[in-house]
């Protein structure tokens, strides 16, 4: 091997060693608060107060994630997590459903139906969008009062659906342009109408899309806080919300580790979430044109 | 009776007329073939046939039945699709089985045609696979066969081969030929490709910008061109125009560069043409087959030209030269022609087409 190879193979390795090595310590960098989180929440407060934060936990014991989820105390009860994380529930599951429902009969419409005005409405909705929660949440009281929803979880469950279509339309119609119209015409022709064409023909082919559209609607919904805390109070808070009052509303001594476990717990779901289904949603959002 | 019957009919798009008054009428088991370049309409036309666009004027039937305002699924007809348009998530037979289980076809029935159509079309094997596991022809059957099913009145094909390789396409017109003689059903064919249109149709309506400039059989549109148009677009080499002077005997004299005109007699005229058009310029239409070398004694027309290109094709040679101030090209038998060199050439004076030379239409 002439010197000169060698040299270039030893620059070439010495490359690899960098990207490495920086690839590395910005993993670290960005796991340090997770591991912070796990440990502490590990620990017993005693430990906590008298030991780092950093390190292992000398005992490990789950007493913080048991209280965090039956008995840290919310306002004036002392329940736990549960109730808020059942209310969450309750109000993710049929907003992503609807959302995801509506954004894609929209994107269906939007693409392969089009009516005179359809940019127009599209851009619109691409609008909703870029408007800040914050705009919202005035109208939207009034709304949910004047339909006697105000303080529910349907009433939650309504405000994450309107709010999400913008979203969800925005995923289902970028998906249904890249499908030729050629499929909906010879649908027709053999004989689907509006709803066949789209249950057997549109639907089937946007897998990926609708895993995208329910990972992203369950994220934002489950992780939500502004609009819980505005639209709800007390007992039918969702997990956020009560998160931020077992944190900011402990006396004595703050409770570190019961703190850290019920992060934990009102994280957990979106992690699952995108563990599971995390590799359609990179396929689902690279995906191009169905190709028949 | 006719099977299909275009009467009159128009699309505009907002203030774009895309189709001019265009009538066509073709009989039972006619194979209508829908030429012209991109742009021009056909598809438009098609899908009017097909219900999947409105008509904007005239009336469309189909087996004597007006068919404007009915949706496509009650015209009884099928299509095939340029992109094949399969149901990506369904199998080959579900593709072919997918109207027949809307229209609500017993199970029994629905296999029964499921298996003739896959016979006949070899894709018995392919039944179960999806459309991204086959082949671009494989894909093209299937899209038959869904269309077979359905027996419809009238078979629309939307550029059903623009898709394929070279190869493929000319295998899978021979197929669509012996397909269309097999069940003898209408079709209507659109298509870009003149040889397309050449090899499989009973009647070729040629299209330019939402007009039918000839609606004729394929060798009367070859032989007989309306117009310069249509004289230029069907035919590879395509037909030589060239300016000449019509003569009131009926001789056509034609310029040539250095070299004495040509004077070509014996062109099959009117008497009423040949009043109106003697001592007028012209445009005279001539096949590049329709050239050949001159032997010595013959009595036909020659001219004597110089060749600028030669370019041997294997079974002939293709030889350009300058006459009348265009590019012209004659066919020619192999090794008779050489670049550079001065050659006599006889022409086919029956085969010749004349042109007026303002509107472009053809004089007879
Ligand atoms: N939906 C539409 N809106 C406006 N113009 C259209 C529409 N569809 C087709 N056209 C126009 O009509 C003309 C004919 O199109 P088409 O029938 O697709 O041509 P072809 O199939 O002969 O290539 C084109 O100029 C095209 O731009
Ligand atoms: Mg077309």
């Amino acid at each position: 091997m002439s010197t000169e190879a060698r040299s270039a193979r030893r620059a070439h390795q010495f490359g690899r060693l960098f990207i490495y090595g920086s690839l590395i310590a910005l993993a670290i960098f960005y796991l340090m608060p997770l591991w912070v989180m796990i440990v502490t929440s590990l620990k017993s407060l005693d430990e906590i107060y008298s030991g780092s934060f950093i390190g292992l936990p000398q005992a490990i014991t789950f007493e913080a994630w048991e209280k965090a989820w039956g008995q840290a105390c919310i306002g004036t009860a002392c329940d736990g997590l549960r109730p808020y994380f059942v209310n969450s529930l309750l109000m993710v599951i049929p907003a992503v459903a609807l959302s995801t429902a509506i954004g894609a009969i929209n994107g269906y419409i939007l693409t392969k139906w089009r009516f005179p005005g359809a940019n127009f409405v599209f851009g619109l909705m691409l609008f909703g969008c870029f408007l800040p929660f914050q705009a919202v949440i005035l109208p939207m009281a009034q709304l949910l009062g004047s339909l006697r929803l105000s303080g529910t979880i349907p009433g939650l469950v309504l405000v994450h659906t309107v709010y999400g279509i913008s979203f969800t339309t925005l995923f289902f119609r970028n998906y249904f342009i890249t499908i030729p119209d050629e499929l909906t015409r010879a649908a027709q022709i053999d004989g689907a109408g509006f709803f066949r064409i789209f249950f057997s023909v549109m639907l089937p082919a946007a897998l990926p899309i609708i895993v995208v559209s329910c990972i992203w609607q369950f994220t934002q919904i489950w992780n939500d806080f502004l609009f819980g805390v505005s639209f709800t109070a007390g007992q039918s808070s969702p997990i956020t919300v009560a998160l931020n009052n077992i944190v900011n509303v402990t006396m004595g001594r703050k409770q570190y580790n019961v703190d850290m476990a019920a992060a934990m717990i009102a994280a957990i779901p979106t992690l699952v979430v995108y563990i599971v289904a995390g590799r359609y949603f990179v396929r689902g959002l690279t995906a191009g044109a169905v190709k028949g | 009776m006719s099977t299909l019957e275009i009467d009159r009919v128009r699309k505009a798009y907002g203030n774009l007329e895309v189709l001019k008054e265009v009538s066509i009428s073709i009989g039972t088991g006619d194979f209508l073939v829908l030429l012209g370049p991109s742009g021009c309409g056909k598809s438009t036309l098609l899908n009017m046939i097909a219900g999947l666009e409105t008509v904007t004027g005239g009336e469309i039937r189909i087996a004597g039945r007006t068919v404007n305002d009915l949706s496509p699924k009650d015209r009884d007809i099928a299509m095939v699709f340029q992109s094949y348009a399969l149901y990506p998530t369904m199998t080959v037979r579900q593709n072919i089985e997918f109207g027949m289980k809307i229209r609500k076809v017993a199970q029994a029935d629905r296999d029964k045609a499921v298996k003739t159509a896959s016979d006949l079309l070899q894709i018995t094997h392919l039944l179960d696979r999806k459309p991204s596991q086959l082949s671009g022809g494989q894909r093209q059957r299937v899209a038959m066969g869904r269309a077979i099913v359905r027996e419809p009145k009238l078979f629309l094909f939307d550029e059903p081969l623009s898709n394929l390789d070279a190869k493929l396409r000319v295998d899978m017109r021979t197929e669509i030929k012996r397909l269309h003689a097999r069940l003898g059903t209408t079709i209507v064919y659109v298509t870009h490709d003149q040889i397309e249109a050449m090899t499989l149709a009973t009647r070729v309506a040629v299209m330019k910008d939402g007009v039918v400039q000839q609606l004729d059989e394929p060798q009367a549109v070859y032989d007989r061109p309306a117009n310069v148009y249509v004289a230029r677009f069907v035919g590879s080499p395509a037909m030589n125009i060239v300016p000449a002077l019509l003569e009131a005997d009926g001789t056509a004299v034609i310029e040539i560069a250095r070299r004495p005109a040509a004077r070509i007699g014996g062109i099959a005229l009117s008497a009423d043409a040949l009043r109106r058009y003697a001592g007028k310029k012209v445009l005279v239409g001539i096949r590049p087959e329709n050239f050949s070398i001159a032997s010595t004694g013959s009595t036909a027309p020659s001219l004597t030209i110089d060749f600028d290109v030669v370019e041997p094709t294997g079974p002939d040679t293709l030889a350009v030269f300058q006459l009348g101030g265009v590019e012209v090209t004659a066919r020619l038998p192999p090794r008779q022609a050489h670049a550079g060199r001065e050659a006599g050439l006889a022409v086919d004076t029956s085969k010749i087409v004349l042109f007026d030379s303002e509107t472009e239409t053809r004089i007879d």
